[in-house]
């Protein structure tokens, strides 16, 4: 039996829309603050994520302001160390994990069928106490002081090695508010993790076997997975530093006979696999756009599955390449030089997998595809970048210097910020029924492409000229003034940008062109519903018998479940002998 | 070949432009240095092979399937392809020949670094980090000194290599002079070895690696690289006890009988302090402040007048001496050669 | 585009799932033992490495008492679920006390031990690395107790005031999963703390 949407109920829910906003302020407040909707809370999961990337970003910009030239005095070395500290701390847990908790919230029920997350309760339970963290960390800036209780902000870095942490070298409360908040984002992103595995793996529609499950809830399900193994050990240390710092425990306490390397291996073990917890959104994000502007299915399903949890398996074994320098030993090393570098294998693949859906497609160059594209070019740059700090004895030039903060921009920024633009740019029309404006939405794109390239490009010369990063000035002899200064402008390029990218989602959210159920002419099922979807998502709950459920409905003639492996290779076989 | 032959090319323009780069990786001076050097020149020609291949697949891709509306089958969906287990076997079976390759490489330079052979002549030094400024002590000459370590120039054919016993007091710091060897972290707590061996004299710069609090940005680091003459003569002249300038002696009232002693050592003197510089020698440095200005009077003594000047966040308090102290204790520290 | 359908889908049977209770537990269970191991390679990590005194081998015994309470408790709490599994409900409340008072024996046991060792043997937390590690680890492990003992007797109350019935036994299960790691923790930590680390 097949489910119909006519159109008068699209109709019906806008009207209901301009219902929703003739209510009291009070009561859409009311609304938002006790929703357990998986789309709301992934909506406000993207704007609360939104707003601390225009925070942290606004964090870069003054540091790249006092590091456009040497010997500046434009901030104190204590304002600047709580910038880098508060920035990276604040761009990976409370941006990168939030937008991308985000978008899975909002898609993947649709995606795979169901009305809701497996446990809508604790889901909003999670966006909350992630969200309380978030605050918590800032509010250091007004109730914390730093080290030897000068600054206000906690300036420890973002990875903040032991001994720096204990109480003797940071006095202050603003590790206390460092270290609270990672707990408590920790606790909501295992919350948000365990609901994402549970919906998939309980909650798929009549005939969604895994084998049949989109890429995206796929490589969800792997980060998600990763984010248990990955959290542990960062509230397990978080725990510790706070025994340290309010029992007088000894964990870190290198005149008790504690060990500071201890810390390194628990937070990067954490941390390494951080990364890709960040990056697997980003690739199931390029997973459904670029077949869907190629016009074609993804190359390879299988092996993009395989790799994807292939990467998430090596990369528990890698964290120790953050360590080549505080000397492990040679076969210690050795072994990590080789764990690392097989992460190429699997990355490769994925690389591969999507120029071939490009080869032989007819590719729609839109914003969304635009920046899809600049994310895959990116990501190969990155990549090959990653490959050289693989090498240990290169990395013991390149560890701690300004290649090291180009390598992982270029992850972070050329990566996955871009592909969250693509995602953005993509399923903004499911999320409110208006398509953002792509004229402004190609500016937006070329002036961040150009922005980020002089940025990120540049900032890996100073690195090799030797320029270690979190210095908050140096020195005018180095030699470094140049790159810089280009650095710099850069950053201004895409602050500018990014606030053309802010403007477009207000503009088009009342201006925009009316979306309609699907604008793409995309395949997955939450093409299906309405834009926005109803609250219960399905009028009827979807049955699919394919990957691209709704490629079949538009090419009866060639529907793709004729092409899955298993089973049905026979059919396969039998069409090609008709 | 040929790649490999640009990389050296673009190395040889940054290394000729080394005077202006003093802190430049690819401008190596000493063994450890130059066989990373050459080890991430056949990284780079690696990885930039993969990447002209892959850009260049991505580049064409773009053009040669971009949509064309004016096509006769413009509104006809490209054949649907969903794999092929050839080519996604070639393109996992390429990479794992190019990881093999990188790192039997790889393990080759950390084994060669790691595990050199020790040779005879070696000079030893112990590196104690300090926020924010670096100890050195020559156990075997009986010299203490900061932040300015000397070195004598290492031979090829008799190589004189200084071995570095490298802690920290406090916090993690990180010992990179980029040039001669890459960096070692210093950790309290860890006792880390590296080697370096300068091949011609000059100075080499570099500065702490490892975040380590407010002015982790100013721990600047300055290695000598002396001829074996230049050598001698400046570890002679350390062994000497403090000179006494009686022309000094009100400077030296006024540091001996102020909290200068608490931390400070001159050795010879009442002064044993080990939080900060041994200053036995001050006089003979080029540069105070870890580095960060040159050792004139007048900076000396506006760093004596407030170390924030400079360094801010610098442990050492401003020491609140009226000017005429002041004047005397410069002109004391100013007479320790 | 007026309509957009879904293809009536082509699977066959019944299309049953794994239940999301027991899924969700188990990646629960997954988050925590990554943060218990943390805390045991902490531990195995210290060993010996105290500056001070006192060492596990002049303080420490053996707690084989309450160990065996602990372990017990495993079968009893599956006892319950089979019981509720089955309708008797009588049973299942007995051996859900049974349950709730062999870990509060357990409880008591370390209360006991801790009082012991911090007002005999003057080990605090702060005292060497062996405090240190060894009250985060046994403290984390009891808090872990704490908590399912909460969850244990508000499923007795349940019970026994008759709100529990025979279709939730798969949130009892969900439950009895969560105390069998709790139990299967305490085995790693009794042999790391109490036979390696001594």
């Amino acid at each position: 039996m097949a489910t119909h949407i006519p159109l008068d109920e699209i109709h019906g829910s806008q009207e209901m829309g301009e219902q929703t906003q003739r209510k009291l302020w009070l009561e859409v407040l009311h609304d938002w603050v006790t929703t357990v909707d998986h789309k709301k809370i992934g909506l406000m999961y993207i704007s609360y994520a939104l707003f601390f990337l225009l925070v942290a970003g606004f964090e870069a910009l003054l540091m790249r302001i006092q590091l456009a030239v040497p010997n500046n005095h434009f901030v104190s070395p204590e304002v600047f160390n709580g910038l880098f500290t508060m920035h990276g701390t604040t761009m990976v847990f409370f941006v990168g994990m939030p937008i991308l908790f985000g978008f899975g919230n909002y898609l993947i029920p649709l995606m795979i069928g169901a009305r809701d997350m497996a446990f809508p309760r604790l889901n909003a339970f999670s966006f909350w106490i992630s969200a309380f963290g978030g605050l918590l960390l800032y509010y250091s800036y007004i109730g914390g002081s730093g080290l030897y209780g000068a600054g206000s902000a906690p300036d420890v870095g973002w990875f903040a090695y032991a001994p720096l942490t204990a109480k003797v070298f940071s006095p202050g409360h603003s590790t206390d508010y460092w270290t609270l908040s990672l707990l408590l984002t920790g606790i909501g992103t295992i919350g948000t993790a365990l609901n994402i595995v549970a919906t998939i793996i309980s909650m798929r529609c009549p005939g969604m076997k895994m084998s049949r499950l989109p890429l995206l809830p796929w490589l969800y399900l792997v980060t998600s997975g990763l984010a248990f193994v990955a959290i542990g050990p960062l509230t397990a240390a978080q725990i510790m530093l706070m025994l340290d710092r309010y029992l007088g425990s000894h964990f870190f306490d290198t005149q008790a006979g504690g060990s500071a390397v201890l810390w390194m291996h628990f937070f990067w073990i954490f941390g390494h696999p951080e990364v890709y917890i960040l990056v697997l959104p980003a690739f199931a994000f390029a997973n459904e756009i670029i077949p869907v502007f190629s016009r074609k299915a993804i190359f390879g399903y299988p092996a993009m599955v395989a790799a994807s949890v292939g990467i998430g398996f090596v990369s528990l074994g890698v964290w120790a390449h953050h360590m080549f320098t505080v000397g492990l030993g040679a076969a210690e090393n050795t072994f990590f030089v080789l764990s690392t570098m097989v992460i190429a294998v699997p990355t490769g693949i994925k690389i591969f997998n999507w120029l071939a859906t490009l080869w032989g497609g007819k590719i729609q160059f839109t914003a969304s595809m635009l920046f899809a594209l600049a994310f895959l070019f990116q990501f190969l740059i990155a990549g090959l970048t990653g490959i050289m700090l693989s090498v240990a004895p290169f990395d013991w030039q390149l560890g701690n210097s300004y290649f090291v903060v180009a390598h992982f921009h270029y992850v972070l920024v050329g990566a996955i910020l871009f592909m969250v633009f693509s995602a953005f740019y993509f399923w903004y029309p499911k999320m409110t029924g208006r398509m953002l404006s792509e004229k402004l939405g190609k500016w937006h794109f070329w002036l961040f492409l150009i922005g980020f390239h002089l940025t990120f490009d540049f900032m890996h010369i100073p690195g090799l000229l030797g320029m270690p990063r979190r210095v908050y000035t140096y020195e005018a002899d180095r030699g470094w003034m140049i790159w810089n200064m280009i650095i710099s402008s850069g950053a201004v390029v895409q602050a500018v940008a990014t606030l053309l990218f802010v403007y477009n989602m207000v503009w088009s959210y009342f201006k925009g062109p009316l979306a309609g159920p699907d604008p793409w002419d995309a395949w997955t099922l939450e093409w299906t519903t309405t834009s926005p979807p109803p609250s219960y998502n399905f009028a009827e709950t979807p049955e699919v018998s394919s990957r691209r459920p709704l490629w079949d409905l538009k090419h009866p003639d060639d529907p793709d479940s004729d092409y899955e492996i298993g089973p049905s290779r026979r059919s396969r076989a039998k069409k090609e002998s008709q | 070949m040929f790649l490999s032959q640009t990389w050296c090319g673009i190395a040889t323009i940054m290394s000729s432009a080394s005077g202006a780069d003093p802190t430049n990786i690819f401008a190596p001076a000493g063994t450890p240095a130059k066989s990373i050097f050459n080890l991430s020149m056949l990284v780079l020609s690696v990885t930039a092979g993969i990447f002209l291949v892959v850009a260049g697949i991505l580049v064409y891709v773009l053009f040669r399937y971009r949509m064309r509306k004016d096509s006769a089958d413009a509104d006809q969906e490209p054949p649907q392809i969903y794999g092929s287990n050839q080519i996604e076997l070639s393109w996992t079976v390429i990479p794992i020949l190019i990881v093999v390759m990188l790192f039997l490489a790889t393990t080759r330079v950390i084994y060669t670094t790691e595990h050199a052979p020790r040779p005879k002549n070696v000079l030893e030094v112990t590196v104690v980090a300090h926020q924010f400024w670096w100890e050195f002590r020559y156990p075997k000459l009986g010299i203490v000194t900061a932040n300015e370590l000397h070195v004598p120039i290492s031979d090829p054919n008799h190589p004189m290599p200084t071995y570095l016993t490298m802690s920290s007091a406090d916090v993690d710091h990180s010992f990179w002079v980029p040039r001669l060897a890459g960096k070692t972290d210093v950790i309290p707590n860890k006792v880390n070895t590296m080697w370096i061996d300068p091949q011609t004299p000059g100075v080499y710069l570099g500065q702490c690696a490892q975040y380590c609090g407010v002015q982790h940005a100013k721990m600047l680091i300055r290695v000598y690289a002396d001829t074996p003459k230049q050598f001698a003569a400046w570890v002679a002249q350390q062994q000497k006890p403090a000179v006494e300038d009686p022309a000094v002696a009100e400077g030296r009232n006024v540091f001996m009988h102020n909290a200068c002693i608490s931390c400070h050592t001159i050795s010879g003197t009442v002064a044993t302090g080990r939080f900060a510089p041994d200053l036995t020698h001050v006089g003979s440095r080029d540069t105070i402040a870890s580095g960060s200005v040159p050792n004139t009077p007048a900076n000396l003594k506006r760093f004596i007048e407030d170390p924030a000047n400079f360094k801010p966040g610098a442990l050492m308090p401003p020491m609140h001496l009226d000017s005429h102290d002041l004047d005397a204790v410069t002109a004391y520290l100013t007479s320790l050669k | 585009m007026s309509d957009i359908a879904v293809a009536p889908g082509g699977t066959d049977g019944a299309w049953t799932l794994p239940s999301r209770g027991t899924v969700g537990i188990l990646c629960l269970i997954l988050a925590e033992a990554s943060i218990f191991v943390i805390f045991v390679v902490a531990y195995i990590f210290y060993i010996g490495k105290s500056l001070t005194g006192p060492t596990p081998k002049e303080v420490l015994s053996l707690p084989i008492f309450t160990s065996i309470c602990l372990l017990s408790s495993s079968y009893t709490v599956h006892a319950a679920v089979s019981a509720l599994r089955r309708g008797q409900q009588r049973l299942c409340s007995l051996w859900l006390a049974a349950t709730v008072l062999l870990g509060g024996i357990f409880l008591a046991g370390t209360a006991h031990e801790w009082y012991d060792l911090i007002y005999n043997h003057g080990l605090t937390i702060q005292t060497n690395l062996f405090g240190t590690t060894f009250y985060s680890l046994v403290g984390l492990h009891a808090s872990h107790v704490v908590v399912g003992l909460i969850m244990l007797s508000l499923a007795l109350w349940f019970s026994v005031s008759g709100k529990m019935h025979h279709h939730h036994w798969e949130k009892l299960e969900v439950l009895s999963l969560y105390w069998h790691f709790v139990d299967g923790v305490w085995v790693v930590v009794f042999l790391v703390v109490y036979v390696l680390g001594r």
